[in-house]
């Protein structure tokens, strides 16, 4: 069996990792190529760098952070960020990125999955998903890096995974709005739903407040990674705790 | 130490060369295969599908490949393009190594790709991976895998056991990312490195 991923991931704005509740209002949290490597050394599997403003200011990521980042790592790096066109898409990888997420952009021209995935390959392209529970159904948000530009979309979340994979998606990041930032635990009804509806690896996203929530969402899940930033800037857990934690519920992961 | 790094379309292949520079080793990613017919290290990085990276690997390309005599290093794509023959796109191989690449088959438990860190289990001893012991983990992205016969130096599991490494002469593969993998991918490839010419 594979190990258990566990992505730390540098919600970037301005140059600096900031931290939001909710998607508003941000505290910098420090240095991007710093943080990465200090998880990095901590044991993370893998880093995402998501410049959070990028998709709503109608830009793409710096490339010159990112292969100031990806020069420094030697761990698997994912960006995510205002990612619009294949060009764009495959800039990212010639500076540095092993893996480019896209989600807004996505979800206008649903087509930017499978340009890219056609020349770069599937397991380059992750498809990142905000998605809350309104009126009994997931439904999938955009630009949600801003409180003014966030609008809900008429995709359903469920319906959206499976079209993203079909089209060539190779991984799905699944952010759960109504958790992300409150440090309850993941969102494991969504999750274990979107689980069921996928055959590429999925990863959750939004939520994680304690080392426990890392072993819970695995367990029940069966999620293939999960992601966390917050908890991991602000020193409450370190990934090597997470680890530690996932590990002691029964789970192989790489230590 | 020249190491050439064979440019075959668009990818990832600038963290093979952040790896390399790393480590110190000048190394230049080039698609001339007279620049690669004369470097000591020829690295095939290999990304995006088996059919695709078969079509830009062109005829003198392909002869300067089987001919190559000093240590070639094929990584993930890059391995599977060493065998005869690959199921992905059903695509001709370089014939360096025997044997067909197969598909991963998804389950209930096991998402395809295989993307992930997986334990390396050595099968036997090799200079590529001298300091590297079984159960060390490395970083696997393929939905493809190679054929375990004796070409394998080591094995790892999705479902079924499949060629983590492999090593024939001077031909050396690896399905796992050495460039994402860390301190045992950083030890691979400094030992390619050091290999005897």
């Amino acid at each position: 069996m594979p190990s258990k991923r566990i992505i730390a991931c540098l919600d970037v704005k301005g140059g600096r990792v900031v931290k939001g509740v909710r998607f508003e209002g941000h505290a910098d949290m420090g240095d991007p190529a710093e943080l990465a490597r200090r998880y990095r050394d901590e044991g993370a599997d893998e880093i995402v760098i998501y410049d959070i403003t990028a998709s709503v200011e109608r830009r793409t990521i710096d490339y010159a952070w990112l292969s100031r980042v990806a020069r420094a790592l030697d761990i698997p790096l994912a960006v995510a960020g205002g990612i619009r066109s294949r060009e764009q898409a495959i800039a990212c990888l010639e500076h540095g990125a092993d893996k480019v997420s896209i989600n807004s952009p996505a979800l206008e021209r649903p087509d930017l999955i499978s340009e890219i995935a056609s020349v770069a390959g599937s397991q380059c392209v992750v498809v990142g998903v905000d998605s809350r529970l309104i009126d009994g159904a997931w439904r999938t948000f955009q630009y949600t890096g801003a409180a003014e530009t966030v609008r809900q979309t008429p995709r359903l979340m469920l319906d959206w995974i499976v079209e993203a994979q079909e089209r060539g998606a190779g991984e799905i990041v699944l952010n759960c709005m109504d958790q992300d930032g409150v440090r309850g635990g993941y969102d494991i009804p969504q999750l274990k739903a979107a689980r069921e509806r996928l055959t590429i690896p999925l990863v959750a996203s939004g939520g994680a407040g304690a080392a426990s929530h890392f072993a819970d969402v695995f367990l029940e899940a069966d999620v293939s990674a999960a992601l966390a930033a917050g908890i991991f800037h602000a020193g409450l857990v370190s990934v090597g705790d997470v680890k530690r934690a996932v590990r002691d519920a029964g789970l192989e992961v790489r230590l | 130490m020249s190491v050439a790094v064979i440019r075959l379309g668009v990818g990832n292949t600038a963290s093979v060369m952040f790896a390399l520079e790393r480590l110190g080793a000048a190394a230049e990613l080039t698609d001339d295969a007279a620049r690669i017919a004369e470097a000591e290290r020829v690295i095939l990085p290999g990304v995006g599908a088996a059919a695709a990276a078969m079509r830009l690997l062109d005829d003198g390309l392909r002869q300067v490949l089987r001919k190559f005599p000093r240590p070639l290093l094929g990584i993930c794509l890059g391995q599977q393009l060493l065998y005869d023959f690959s199921q992905e796109g059903d695509v001709a191989g370089l014939g360096l190594l025997a044997g067909d690449v197969t598909a991963l088959e998804p389950t209930s438990r096991l998402p395809i790709p295989h993307m992930g860190w997986s334990a390396l289990q050595f099968e036997r001893e090799t200079a590529l991976f001298e300091g590297v012991a079984s159960g060390e983990y490395a970083y696997f992205v393929h939905s493809y895998a190679c054929p375990v016969d004796d070409a394998t130096v080591a094995t790892a599991d999705y479902g079924r056991p499949f060629s983590a490494a492999v090593a024939r002469g001077n031909v050396f593969g690896c399905q796992f990312h050495p460039e994402r993998s860390g301190a045992v991918g950083a030890r691979v490839l400094r030992n390619f490195l050091a290999l005897p010419c």
